[in-house]
C-alpha cells in the first residue's frame, strides 16, 4: 500500500511538480519513460515519489521515446493504468506508436511539455510538438499555468478511461514559462484525487488468459477505414464526457474550465485567440488595451482535439476584428489555428451577417519572448482593422523577429 | 466473411481466436481447437507471397530448424515429424530454406504456381563437399 504525501493547502509547485504529483496521486500501474528536457523533472519526480514508497506501480527505464511509448502500449493492453512525459524530439520520436496508441483505443495519458523542434537545436518553449501530434488520434488538452496542469492530469484519466471515450489523452503545457515556473498550486489530497479519478477500469485485457486477444490487427482496405472512423467518432463525441468531467471537477473544487475559455469578450471589439501561457500574457494585454480605449478579449480552447468547431465560431462571430496566434511555423501555409478558427467562424451564426476580419500571427518560435508591446501592438492592428473594416495588415505576420518585416497575404 | 459497419464492432482493432475458455483451447493442438471465424488464424494471407518453400520428406532429418525459425508457425509438425508448409499463413520470406541444414536442403523455394509433384520431380541432387584447398 502506498504512503500518503502529506500536502499543504497551497503548494509552490512548477507545472512539471504539479503534474508529477497528480500522477502520483492516480496511482498509476505503468510509467515508461525515457528523459528530455523541459518534461524530464515529471518523470524524475515521479520515480522518486515510487522509491520513497508513494506509489506502488512499476518505473520503467528504456533507451527512447519509442520504446517509452511502446512500453506504455503494451502496459495498456495488458490491463493497467498507464502514463508519461516527453517533449520536442522525443515527441516526434513517440508519433509512430501515438498512432498504435489510438488505433488500439488504450487510455495512455501522455504529458506533453511544449518545445521547439530541430533545427536548429533549441530545448526552449514553442508548439511545434503540440502541432506535430494534432491528427495522432488523441484527445489534446490545452493548460495555461501549473495549477491547470494539475488539474488536467486528474481530469485526462478520467476523461481517457471513460467507456463512452477510450481514446488516450495529451495535456500540453508551455515548456520553461509554465514547466520551470514555480506558482501558487492548490492540490486535492492523495484521497480526494484519487476518489475523483476512481480505480482503473480494464477493457479487454490481455492479461484476461482465458480470452486471448489481439490489439492493432492487420486491416486492409476492406475494413480498416471502418476502424479510423470509429475512433474519429470517439473523439468527436468525447465532447460531453469532458464537458461532465469538467463539472465533477468543477463541484469537487470550484475550479472552474470551459471548452472555449472567454476573457472580456461579452462587448469585445477586437480578439486574440492563443495557446498556453500566451493566454494570460494576452488577459493583461487585453486589460492594457482597454486603457486605450479598445474593446478587447481573449478567447482560447482547452481542447484542441476534438476541435470545438461550433463553441469557437459562436465565441467570435460577433466580433470586429480576430487575431490567430501560432506559436509554430506552419512552413508554407497560414497558422493551425488560424486555418480551424477561421473555418469555425465562417459556419458560425451571429447576430448580423457581417464576419470579423481574420489575422495571422507567428510568434515566439524555440522560446521567443512575447511582450506586453507586442501583444498590445496586435491589439491596435486589430482596432485599425476594425475601424477600417477591412485589413490594413497583411494577413499573416511574423512578430518578434529580427530584420525586415515579414508578411504574406 | 461478415463486414460489419463503423459502429458494430469492437474498438481498438481487436481479435479474439476463442469464445470461451481460452486456457483450455490452448491446451490442445492447432487442430482440435475452436478457433472464431474472424481469428488470425482462419484469415489466409496466401496472396502475399510470390514464392512458396516446398518440403521434401525423403531428405528431411526432422531436426525442426525451420519450425523453430518460421516467424509466422506456419511449418506444420504433425506425429513429432515436419509435414509441410502451411500456405494459409506463410508469407514466403524464405528462412526456413536459408536454415536448413541438410544436402541437399528439404525445403527449397519454387514458384508460387508449381505443383508439389512437379517440384520434387526436379529437386537437386547431393552437392560434393568443398575441399579445402580449392
Amino acid at each position: 500500500m502506498a504512503e500518503t504525501y502529506e500536502l499543504q493547502e497551497i503548494e509552490v509547485w512548477d507545472g512539471n511538480m504539479a503534474a508529477s504529483h497528480a500522477l502520483r496521486q492516480a496511482q498509476i500501474d505503468v510509467v515508461a519513460a525515457y528523459p528530455i528536457t523541459p518534461s524530464t523533472p515529471i518523470v524524475q519526480n515521479y520515480a522518486s515519489f515510487l522509491a520513497n514508497g508513494y506509489i506502488d506501480g512499476e518505473f520503467v527505464r528504456v533507451e527512447s521515446e519509442h520504446a517509452a511509448m511502446s512500453g506504455c502500449v503494451g502496459a495498456a493492453a495488458a490491463g493497467g493504468r498507464v502514463a508519461t512525459a516527453t517533449s520536442s524530439q522525443g515527441f516526434a520520436l513517440m508519433v509512430e506508436v501515438l498512432y498504435q496508441a489510438s488505433g488500439m483505443r488504450l487510455p495512455i495519458v501522455l504529458n506533453v511539455v511544449n518545445r521547439a523542434l530541430a533545427s536548429p537545436l533549441n530545448v526552449n518553449g514553442d508548439h511545434s510538438d503540440m502541432y506535430l501530434g494534432r491528427d495522432a488520434g488523441w484527445i489534446n488538452l490545452c493548460t495555461y499555468n501549473p495549477q491547470e496542469a494539475y488539474d488536467f492530469n486528474l481530469m485526462a484519466f478520467k476523461i481517457a478511461e471513460d467507456y463512452a471515450v477510450r481514446v488516450p489523452v495529451m495535456v500540453h503545457q508551455d515548456g520553461f514559462i509554465c514547466s520551470h515556473t514555480a506558482q501558487s498550486v492548490r492540490p486535492l489530497s492523495d484521497k480526494e484525487a484519487y476518489k475523483f479519478i476512481g480505480d482503473y477500469k480494464p477493457k479487454n485485457p490481455m492479461l484476461d488468459l482465458n480470452k486471448p486477444i489481439t490489439f492493432g490487427s492487420q486491416t486492409e482496405e476492406d475494413w480498416h477505414f471502418e476502424h479510423k472512423a470509429q475512433l474519429h467518432y470517439a473523439i468527436m463525441n468525447s465532447i460531453e464526457v469532458i464537458k461532465k468531467v469538467f463539472k465533477e471537477f468543477e463541484e469537487l473544487t470550484h475550479r472552474k474550465y470551459n471548452i472555449v475559455e472567454t476573457y472580456d469578450t461579452e462587448d469585445a471589439e477586437v480578439i486574440i485567440v492563443a495557446l498556453g501561457t500566451t493566454v494570460e500574457s494576452a488577459r493583461i494585454a487585453a486589460q492594457n488595451a482597454r486603457k486605450e480605449g479598445i474593446k478587447a478579449g481573449v478567447v482560447s480552447i482547452r481542447v484542441l482535439r476534438p476541435f470545438p468547431y461550433d463553441l469557437l465560431g459562436k465565441a467570435l462571430i460577433d466580433a470586429k476584428a480576430v487575431a490567430f496566434m501560432d506559436r509554430s511555423l506552419p512552413a508554407g501555409a497560414m497558422g493551425m489555428l488560424f486555418n480551424e478558427g477561421v473555418a469555425s467562424i465562417y459556419q458560425a451564426n451571429g447576430s448580423s451577417n457581417s464576419r470579423p476580419i481574420v489575422s495571422n500571427y507567428i510568434y515566439g518560435l524555440g522560446g521567443r519572448d512575447l511582450t506586453q508591446s507586442h501583444l498590445l501592438e496586435i491589439y491596435k492592428e486589430l482596432d485599425n482593422n476594425a475601424k477600417a473594416g477591412k485589413l490594413t495588415t497583411p494577413t499573416q505576420q511574423f512578430i518578434g523577429l529580427r530584420g525586415p518585416k515579414m508578411g504574406f497575404f | 466473411m461478415d463486414y460489419k459497419g463503423w459502429n458494430e464492432f469492437e474498438i481498438g482493432s481487436v481479435l479474439t481466436p476463442f469464445a470461451e475458455d481460452g486456457q483450455t483451447q490452448v491446451t490442445k493442438h492447432n487442430d482440435a481447437r475452436d478457433y472464431l471465424p474472424d481469428s488470425s488464424f482462419q484469415i489466409s494471407v496466401s496472396h502475399w507471397r510470390v514464392e512458396k518453400p516446398i518440403h521434401n520428406v525423403s531428405t528431411c532429418i526432422n531436426c525442426f530448424n525451420c519450425w523453430v525459425y518460421c516467424p509466422d508457425s506456419a511449418i506444420l509438425a504433425r506425429n513429432d515429424k515436419l509435414s509441410g508448409v502451411d500456405y494459409e499463413h506463410c508469407k514466403g520470406c524464405g528462412v526456413c530454406v536459408e536454415v536448413c541444414p541438410t544436402n541437399p536442403k528439404s525445403l527449397l523455394m519454387f514458384s508460387n504456381y508449381e505443383s508439389s509433384e512437379e517440384a520434387l520431380s526436379k529437386w537437386p541432387a547431393k552437392e560434393p563437399k568443398n575441399k579445402k584447398d580449392n
